[in-house]
């Protein structure tokens, strides 16, 4: 099976697993645990926000527990500069030179910023950062994070938490088809099967949270994309038929009895 | 003597001339080294940030608060 050595590598880190969790929206720490462990995620993204002793510990001990990495991002900030300064202190308190660099536009859409974006990654580039971008399903500015050093783009889906699933199938191909790093799919997705087609679209790699966190049955829905990705990433390393305006048919046509 | 600063969005009182350190002891409640880590060896997982620049945990000793700094003690919580 390709899976065996199919591994995802990011910035020199290896990954078996093709499933990246976000923490946000669950109503428990406790949940939250269950859900990480029936994906098998071994990438998780944090929010920074002012320091409270009992969230942040438990939250911290949880991920450190399962062995899971950190990727924090700069959620919630609208410039350049508030995500750059997020950045400096995601680094230091946990360490990583890693994030996922979000700068939104406003509050209704939560659609990254294009300008801000592309100062913020130029930036946070220049000061050593690994930026995974989080950005709009546009293959021009997604080509143009990655030159400026990026090293995962990450097109939306749909916008955050609408759980619309993919709504440019056509533009994230093409943002797959000339990426030369990791592609996430990251944002609107709602169920299984917008991760499984995420990946037959050519995804390395999809990025989840509302669709777990705030399902019925968090665990189960968590179990449902682990296996969803598996099976997208092999549906589209298999290779799959051409389309077809008209029947072909399976049985043969040749020895048919005369009736 | 003490001074007056804002620690995330609060008004507080520190002693004048206390240090990054002594404020991040106190809001974790764990004693803090002279390089900024937890004395219990566990990750402590905050940053701080004064007068929007961050203060590396390697300068939190050497870093003095004036009267109205304005403090941000930030850590990781769910979300993303």
């Amino acid at each position: 099976m390709p899976t065996h050595t199919d591994s995802l590598m990011i910035d020199g880190v290896e990954f078996t697993s093709r499933l990246i969790m976000g923490t946000g929206g669950a109503p428990s720490v406790h949940g939250l645990g269950e859900a990480l462990r029936a994906s098998g995620t071994e990438l998780t993204t944090v929010a920074m926000r002012r320091h409270s002793v009992a969230s942040s510990e438990s939250l911290f001990e949880l991920l450190l527990q399962h062995s899971i990495r950190v990727l924090p991002n700069t959620a919630g900030c609208f410039t350049a500069r508030e995500a750059v300064l997020t950045a400096e202190l995601a680094r230091e308190a946990l360490e990583t030179h890693w994030i996922k660099l979000e700068v939104i536009a406003d509050e209704l859409t939560l659609l990254p910023d294009a300008v801000e974006l592309v100062e913020a990654t130029e930036q946070l580039v220049a000061r050593g950062f690994k930026v995974f971008a989080y950005t709009n399903d546009d293959p021009v500015l997604a080509l143009r994070l990655e030159h400026l050093g990026a090293v995962a783009v990450m097109p939306l889906g749909a916008p955050i938490g609408t759980g619309l699933g993919i709504l440019n199938r056509h533009n994230i191909e093409l943002i797959v088809a000339r990426a030369g790093i990791p592609v996430v799919l990251d944002a609107g997705i709602g169920t299984a099967s917008d991760a499984a087609l995420a990946m037959e679209l050519g995804c390395d790699a999809v990025l989840l949270a509302t669709a777990v966190t705030r399902a019925q049955n968090p665990a189960l829905m968590a179990d449902a994309f682990k296996h969803a990705v598996i099976a997208g990433r092999r549906a589209s390393l298999a290779g799959r038929i051409p389309r077809r305006d008209l029947a072909l048919a399976s049985s043969p046509v040749i020895g048919r009895p005369d009736l | 003597m003490t001074v007056t600063i804002t620690v995330n969005g609060q008004s507080r009182t520190v002693r004048a001339g206390g240090s990054v350190t002594d404020l991040v002891a106190q809001i974790t409640d764990r004693p803090i080294d002279a390089e900024g880590r937890a004395d219990d060896g566990g990750r402590l997982g905050v940053a701080v940030a004064r007068n929007a620049a961050v203060v590396p945990r390697s300068q939190w000793s050497c870093t003095r608060f004036a009267a109205g700094d304005e403090v941000e003690i930030v850590s990781a919580v769910q979300g993303g």
